[in-house]
Order: C-alpha cells, then structure tokens, then sequence
C-alpha cells in the first residue's frame, strides 16, 4: 500500500500515467462515453465525479454531464429516483458530453429503463444483475425481463454486484445495509480497470473523507471492482484512450457554478474591493452561494437573506457602501428580484445578478436546463429599463465573464446579469488554471472630492455617475427610486427631465459596446450559412459546425457573449451571410432580438425538453438549411 | 478608499447641520414634521460626523424622510428598506443606519424583511411611524386599522383584525422595543437616544397623526390634557402607575394577565401590588403582556418595553471574518484556484 501510494503521488503529477494492466490485452479506443446511473441513493453522482477525476489525472479532454432528479429521495427503484452522471473523454478534442452514450453502467431495472434509449445501438450495458429480481422490474414499470430482447441489441455485462461486494467485505463486521452501500465503488473500480484508469486518487480521497471502518470497506470495494475485471472472463480486453494533446499549463476540473463563484472572487482581489453576496437557496444556483460562504478568509460576506428580494435588496445596500455586490439565483428568484433590480438601474449603482436558468415556467423542471430566461433579462422589468447582459459559453468562461460583469458595473454604475445555466452549473471540463500575475489588476476608487459634487454629475465618455459611498465627508446625498434630476440627483418631476434621463439611461448601456472586442467566427467570415448561439450551448454548436465543415459544409459559427448591448459589427457578420440559424433551448428568443434589431430572416432551431442539444439535432438543422 | 480626511465631530454639530435645502411634502399638521425635528434634535448630540448617518426609506408618507435628511439617504423599494439596511450595515458597520418605515411598508408589503432584521438582531435603528392608515395611496386601511374603522377601500368597515408592531417586533425577537408619540418631543428624543444607544436592533414604534385620512386616531394620547389618563410611561425600576391625582390606578402582571389596582394618592404602588417594570426582564413574555395593553380598558404604555443584551448580526460576522483569516490566513487568488486536484501538462 505504501507503495501504492508513492507511485500514486508521482502518477497524479504527472501527465500520462500508464495502463497498469498489463495480463488482458488492451485496445485504444479515441473516444469514449459512460453514463453511471442507479437510484438517487445510489451514489452515481460521487461514482462519476471520481470517474472524471481521475480521467483528467489520465491527461484526456473530458466534458460531463450530471442529470439527477429533483426529488432528493424519489422512492427507490422507481424511474423517477433515477440519477445519471455521463462522461464523454477522448484523446482529441472534446466539447460535449455526447450525445449517446457508450457505455451504461445501470445498478437496476428502473436506471436502464431510463437510460437504454439513449444508449448507442450495440454499446455495452454493465448491469447490477442481483438488482434484476422481479419487484424491482416491475418498480421499474417492465411488465416482462427485458433482458433476453436487450442482449440482442447491445453487449450486455451481467455482474452479481451486491453479491461480490458484500462478499468483499464480509469479515468487517458491517450490516447487510452497511455493506451494499458500498457497491458503487465496485462499479467503479471496474470501470477503472477497463479504461485504464489511475485508482490512486480516489483511494487517497476515500482515506481522507470517510471513518475508519467505511473507509475501509470503500477501498476494499473499488480494489475488488478493479481486480475483477482484471480476473473474470466477462472482459476479454480492456481498453486504452491515450492522453489528449492540450495546450501546456496546470490544470483542474471545474464546474460552471464553481467558475462563477471564484470569477466573483478574483474580481474582488483583482479589484481591490471586498465581495458581499446575497443570496437565498434555489436549484440549480446554491452551489454558487455555498462555494462564496467557504471563503471569508477573502472578506467576503456571504449573507442567505430571508427571501429571493431581499438577497438582491440587501446586495444593492451593499454597492451603495462601496462593496461589489453579487446576487446570485435561478429564473424564479430573477422574477422576483426585479422590483429590486430596477432601482439599481434607476439609482445607478454596480451590482452583478447571475441568473442560473432552469427549465419552465414557475417551479417547472427545477435541476433541468434551459435559456429561457433571455426575454426577462432584457425586458422583463416595468417601464424603460435597460440592463446589460451577459453569457458564458463554457464552464470555464464562467470565470472571466464575472471578471468581465464586474469591470462593467462598476466602469459604467450599472448592474449587469450574466445569464448561465443548469447544462453549464453541472457540467465540468479540464480548465487551464489563468496565470493570477498576468489577471489584469486595478483598484476600484471611490468619489472623494467635495468640490463641484453632484451624485448624477456623469462622466463625458462612460456617462456613468460617481461612486460616492457613505462615510465620505462633504458628499452627504440622497438616492432613491423617485425620478432624479440629471446632475443633481434631486427628485424631479418635469417632464423633459424624465426624456433625458430615460435617454441617457439607454445610450449608457448601449455605449458599454466600446468594450466589447471584434467578433470571432469559427469558420468563414461570410459564406451561405451562419449558426448564432449564445450561452451553454456552445459545446454542441461548435462540435455539430465542424463535423459539417470536415464533410465539406459551408457553415460558420458565431456565439454571442454579449447580448446587451450587442456587439457593434454584429449587423456587419449577419449580412456577410446567406442565412443565418439561431439554435437555442427556448421557444425563440435571441432570434427575435435578433430580427428585430437587424431585420434578418433568421431561422430558429429550438428545442425545450430541459436537455441541451444534441449534435446530432444541429447536424440535421444544418444540413437542411444548407441543401435547400 | 481615501478615508474621511477629517471628521466633522470636533466643529458642534447643530440641527440646521442635518437639514437639506429641500423643500418638505408632508400636509400641513402632519405628525412627519414633528419627528423629523426632534431626530434632527438629537442626531448632534451624539457626536457622530454627519457623513456616517444613513438613512433607509421604503415608499409611503414617512418614507419622504431621508430627503430630508442631510446625511446619506437611500429611499428604497416599498416594503424592502431592512433588507437594502442590512446590506449597507453588513458591508460598513461603523455607519450609524437609520430604517424610517410605516404601517403599511413595515407591516404589509414589508412585513417579512423587518421580521427577519429584527431577528438577526442587525444594529440598526428602526422607526416604524404608524397612523393606521395608507396616506400616500390616498386613504386605504393598513395592518394596524381598527376593526370596524370605515375607509376608502373598506367602505362598510375594516374586517381583518389589526396587528400591534411592539407585539411583532417582540415575537421576532427584538432585542430593543420602545413606542413614543410624535408630538411628545421629550419622550420621543429620549427614545431616539435609548434607541441609538443600543447595540442591535432597536425598534420605535411612533403613534402619528395623518390628519388627512385619519385625523386624531391617537388624540387621547397626543393631546397634554388627556395624556395623563389615556398614557402609562413606561420607567425602568418604577411602578406601573398613570393617571391624575386622585385617579392614580397602577397595573399588575401576574402570569403574563395585567390587572388595574386603584390607588389612593398616599398608598405605596409597590406595597399594593402594582408590578415594577423591568425592560431588561429575562423573559419577553413580560413586555408582551404590555404590549397586550389598549384602549379602552387600558391606558397606552410608552417609553422603552425591552432593552435585551445580545451580540449584533453584523459584529458576528466581522467575527467569523476576522478568525477565517487568522485560522487559514489572507486568502489568494493563486491558492483558491490551485486547492484541490490539479494535474500539469507539458
Ligand atoms: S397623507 Fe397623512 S401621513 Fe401622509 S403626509 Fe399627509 S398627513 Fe402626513
């Protein structure tokens, strides 16, 4: 074990450790994809994390996808209990985590019935077979064992796998319940030893994070899961997907949600400010709060207000006293937040909300995602309200868009949203940890100067108004929601007071795009067809473009970062276009921003099942429109 | 931030000091006037540079006051004032933050922020100015309208039964509770005090006149004639007693019911039974019992109902700040993005 653990240490440094089975012949693979999938109980979502962490230690590209119920504890057996954890890695370069699956490791009848459809026709199935009894088959909704007609259509690995765990663990004194909570693990060492894959990680997590005797039983589990791929005849090769070729750096595996909470931590160190976020818990945006409440040894102040109104309120209190303000929730808690959100835009003050939407409207499909929450950011306040926004395109965009949000609010007194969403909260990629040195840096200063003050005195280029926070002597001023006077600040009712203020509030953020640089096209700069997304769909744009330009289609893709305002060669790119298609997971909204702004005849591609594109979808959408 | 270069505290500070050249909107005879001058009173004595003074408005009559201020003023969203209150004491607990509030922004729309920022026990002053009535909507009945009382959007008389806001802020929790009058300029300035003085949330309930849609609903307790009889001023350390010569009646609270005892102008209150009041009783139980206290059986109690230690929401969070960085040291960018699982690729 010992030795184990020194070959770990120097296996989890360096880049490409080896295969280390060697007795089966093994084969390489490019690419491939596993879904796990088992009860919500069941431990799936922890089984995939580590299968993915360990992936990246292997050196391949990765994208992942989490897909888990909303209930926290469906009634086991049951379809609606069914949590699934998908991993796409390959040696080359992956964006999505693919459409279907290669492989599905199912712990019972109800996780392959929700899964088998998705599941390339003759991938393997490595199921739980002791979990195969006739009650959790009928749990699962099958009137008859599907087995005998799904043997014929795939590989199917039957592994009496509660059977070989509690076997496992057998002389450690644990109760029957005890011990089958164990049996993940043994599905994922397996799956370690048929990717090749370096166990070293997750025994060294599973030292650390579990007691004793559990412990124990964990490593046990994966070594036996591990050993008996190596030993049964079920697996007569294994498998070999060489490391990718990615660009020199240190890396990490990072999450949407967790890139947007430490893109909000560097813009406070970046900035020289301290962060206060207010937040109140909801699916899919918690993970932000939880990750920014870990970290007061930065001075952030992380406060879970009373209600959705209250987080934003208390944020904006927050920005009035010179902090950078963060609110952070999904498309529920935006609602409610923009009573609070149209006093920042009317008091001018700097404030990020980031909207992590989810699917429907009302409750909907909470832990699903969706980009429907466009309109809303854009439009959905009372009276003329214009608010920039932004979205990332990648998990590890997440990142510098909340550099990027913050340098707005502040450079132009606004708040800005960034619209991200639950496919990009969950999903985690490889990310290229930024140089800190190199992170541009510059402290935030106050109003200070008394003479000539006015709190709506704007700045000649930016027009933004000054910061001037309490506590400064001889700036004393009031801010409110009432109309204000330009310069002064005092309430105002005349007329053209109000024209001119609501015109300055609009030219304010349609100026903010000086700062957006020249748009980028992967493909042709014009050509027959451009595809327009925005947001977390980038992945699966991007892939779908170039299979099509590898087969020798004329498609060009652009994604939009900015959507408020737009950049200003927007116009430009779309009339260097034959047609121009806009996919999104709405029933169209950026297309219709898009016609209206530009009068384009823009197609739409829209899907709303709560699951992102698939390749496959946007391939089709392409090909259609390039053919006729 | 270039810090306060020099504080205006050594130069006295006067009441001219915090007025602003606005011009104020209240109706003529409105109680508003009255509490904006005493606060503009009592805000110099307290040796505070005027640029530390914030005051948070939601939306209604009352919440014209910080343009009146002349201090940092944020008139906020109807309802909301503790919430956006919360957030700027969280981020500077060295400002002195004032939320200004009525019946209807307080107690309806706002009902769960000054809830919950009274239980977090934020170090705040709140001054809850209630007339029983929406004035700036023009006349509709409020959370703390009589029954029966008849109103523009109640014509044939209010049917919801009123709440008491000493009552609320006690059940939320309130460290710090005190009702006053608004033409009661002495009562009200030592409240103020009282409420400034203390560390937490110190919640001021103001019984003001809106002469316009509900004039003289607090006349027995406004005007000095009848103050003696209609009041019972509430004294730390001093019988429950009211009432003018030869009327004295003082009140006994035995197991959580007040009862009247008459007195005679010679007996002892204490020897006959009349309770002494202790803000600082263990139990709130006790000042709930006064809270129960109203028209007509009882006299309206005013001055301070609870004066309760406990360490203030804003202090525990500078706390758990302050022993994040000594525990693990400063964060850096560098280390957060490293922690973990990291591999390298040449
Ligand atoms: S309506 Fe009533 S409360 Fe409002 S300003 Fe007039 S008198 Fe005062």
């Amino acid at each position: 074990m010992n030795k184990a653990q020194a070959s770990a240490d120097r296996a989890s440094k360096t880049q490409h450790p080896q295969n280390p089975n060697e007795r089966k012949p093994h084969e390489r693979l490019e690419r491939v994809a596993i879904r796990f999938a088992g009860d919500s109980g069941d431990g799936m979502q922890l089984t995939g994390t580590k299968f993915t962490e360990s992936t990246a230690l292997a050196g391949n590209d990765l994208s992942t996808l989490p897909d888990f119920p909303a209930e926290i504890r469906a009634p086991a057996g049951t379809l609606a209990g069914v949590s699934g954890f998908q991993i796409h890695f390959s040696s080359t370069d992956v964006r999505t985590p693919a459409d279907q699956p290669d492989v599905l490791v199912a712990m019972n009848p109800a996780a392959l019935r929700a899964n088998l459809a998705d599941v390339r026709l003759g991938g393997m199935l490595v199921l739980n077979a002791d979990a195969f009894t006739e009650k959790n088959l009928e749990r699962a909704g099958y009137r008859e064992d599907p087995l005998p007609d799904v043997r014929e259509r795939y590989r199917v690995v039957e592994i009496p796998l509660t059977k070989l765990t509690i076997a496992a663990v057998a002389d450690l004194g644990l109760s029957q319940r005890e011990a089958t909570r164990s049996k993940n693990f043994f599905a994922l060492g397996l799956m370690y030893w048929l990717y090749g894959r370096p166990v070293e990680s997750t025994l060294r997590w599973i030292a650390s994070r579990f007691p004793d005797d559990v412990g124990e039983a964990n490593r046990r589990v994966l070594m036996a899961g591990y050993h008996f791929g190596e030993t049964s005849e079920l697996f007569p090769v294994s498998f070999e997907v060489p490391p990718a070729k990615i660009e020199p750096g240190v890396y990490r595996n990072i999450t949407g949600n967790t890139a947007l909470a430490w893109g909000a931590v560097a813009a406070s160190t970046q900035m020289g400010r301290p962060l206060f976020v207010g937040a109140y818990p909801i699916t899919p945006a918690s993970e932000i709060l939880h990750e920014l409440a870990k970290h007061r040894n930065f001075g952030i102040k992380t406060f879970q207000a009373e209600d959705e109104i209250a987080a934003a309120a208390a944020a904006i209190g927050a920005a009035f006293a010179g902090h950078l303000a963060l609110t952070v929730t999904s498309g529920p808690g935006f609602l409610l937040k923009q009573e609070a959100l149209n006093l920042a835009v009317v008091a001018e003050l700097p404030l990020v909300l980031v909207d992590v939407q989810r699917a429907g409207p009302s409750t909907g499909l909470p832990t699903k995602t969706e980009q429907a929450d466009l309109l809303m950011a854009l439009y959905g306040r009372s009276s003329d309200s214009p608010m920039p926004v932004l979205a990332p395109a990648t998990p590890g965009e997440c990142f510098s868009i909340m550099l990027e949000a913050f340098r707005l609010a502040v450079k132009y007194m606004t708040p800005v949203v960034v619209l991200s969403d639950g496919y990009l909260a969950n999903s985690a990629e490889p990310w290229r940890i930024p140089d800190t040195a190199a992170l541009p840096r510059s402290v935030v200063s106050y109003h200070t100067e008394p003479a000539g003050f006015a709190p709506y005195h704007r700045a000649a280029e930016t027009l933004a108004r000054p910061w001037a926070i309490p506590g400064t002597p001889g700036l004393e001023h009031r801010i409110g929601g009432l109309e204000k006077q330009d310069g002064s600040g005092n309430v105002s009712y005349l007329p053209d007071n109000h024209q001119r203020m609501t015109d300055l509030r609009h030219q304010k953020v349609a100026g903010m795009a000086r700062d957006i640089p020249p748009l980028e096209l992967r493909g042709a700069a014009s050509g027959r067809l451009l595809v327009v997304g925005w947001g977390g769909t980038h992945g699966a744009i991007a892939t779908a473009v170039d299979e099509t330009r590898a087969d020798g289609g004329e498609v060009a893709h652009l994604h939009l970062r900015h959507l408020n305002p737009l950049p200003s060669d927007l116009g430009d790119v779309l009339g260097r276009f034959e047609r121009v298609l806009v996919p999104e997971l709405n029933t169209g909204q950026l297309v219709r921003v898009l016609r209206d702004r530009y009068l384009v005849d823009a197609q739409s591609l829209t899907k709303v099942q709560g699951q992102p594109f698939r390749i496959a979808e946007l391939r089709s959408a392409i090909a259609r429109l390039l053919e006729d | 931030m270039s810090e306060p270069a020099v504080g205006t505290v050594e130069t006295k500070l006067t009441k001219k000091d915090f007025e602003t050249d606005q011009e104020v909107r209240w109706c003529p005879g409105c109680g508003d006037y009255s509490v904006l001058a005493n606060v503009q009173r009592v805000l110099p004595e307290f040796g505070i540079p005027r640029e530390r003074f914030v005051f948070v408005s939601g939306i209604g009559c009352s919440s014209r006051f910080p343009y009146y201020m002349n201090t940092y003023g944020f008139h906020t969203i109807h309802g909301r004032a503790p919430a956006f209150a919360t957030g700027i004491k969280l981020a500077r607990p060295e400002l002195s933050v004032w939320i200004v509030t009525g019946d209807g922004d307080g107690l309806s729309i706002g009902g769960n922020h000054l809830l919950h920022v009274i239980r977090r026990n934020v170090d705040v002053q709140i001054l809850l100015f209630n007339n029983r009535i929406y004035g700036l909507t023009k006349g509709q009945y409020s959370p703390t309208s009589q029954l029966g009382m008849k109103n523009k959007s109640m014509p044939m008389g209010v049917i919801d039964y009123p709440l008491d806001p000493v009552a609320f802020a006690l059940g939320a929790g309130a460290t710090f509770v005190a009702r006053t009058v608004d033409v009661d300029s002495a009562g009200l300035q030592d409240v103020l005090r009282r409420a400034h003085a203390h560390p937490g949330a110190a919640f001021v309930e103001i019984l003001q006149n809106c002469p316009v849609y509900n004039d003289g609903v607090w006349e027995a307790i406004e005007d000095r004639r009848t103050r003696v009889e209609a009041g019972l001023p509430l004294i730390h350390g001093e019988p429950l007693v009211f009432g003018a010569k030869g009327r004295r009646r003082g009140i006994r609270i035995e197991h959580g019911t007040p009862r009247l005892i008459a007195l005679a102008d010679e007996d002892d209150p204490v020897a006959a039974g009349v309770t002494v009041h202790d803000e600082r009783h263990e139990s709130p139980a006790y000042a709930m019992a006064l809270a129960t206290l109203a028209p007509p059986d009882f006299p309206i109690p005013t001055g301070v109902f609870r004066a309760a230690e406990r360490p203030s929401y804003e202090r525990l969070l500078d706390e758990q700040v302050t022993t994040a960085v000594r525990e693990r040291g400063p964060g850096t960018l560098e280390g957060l993005l490293h922690s973990g699982d990291t591999w390298s690729v040449e």
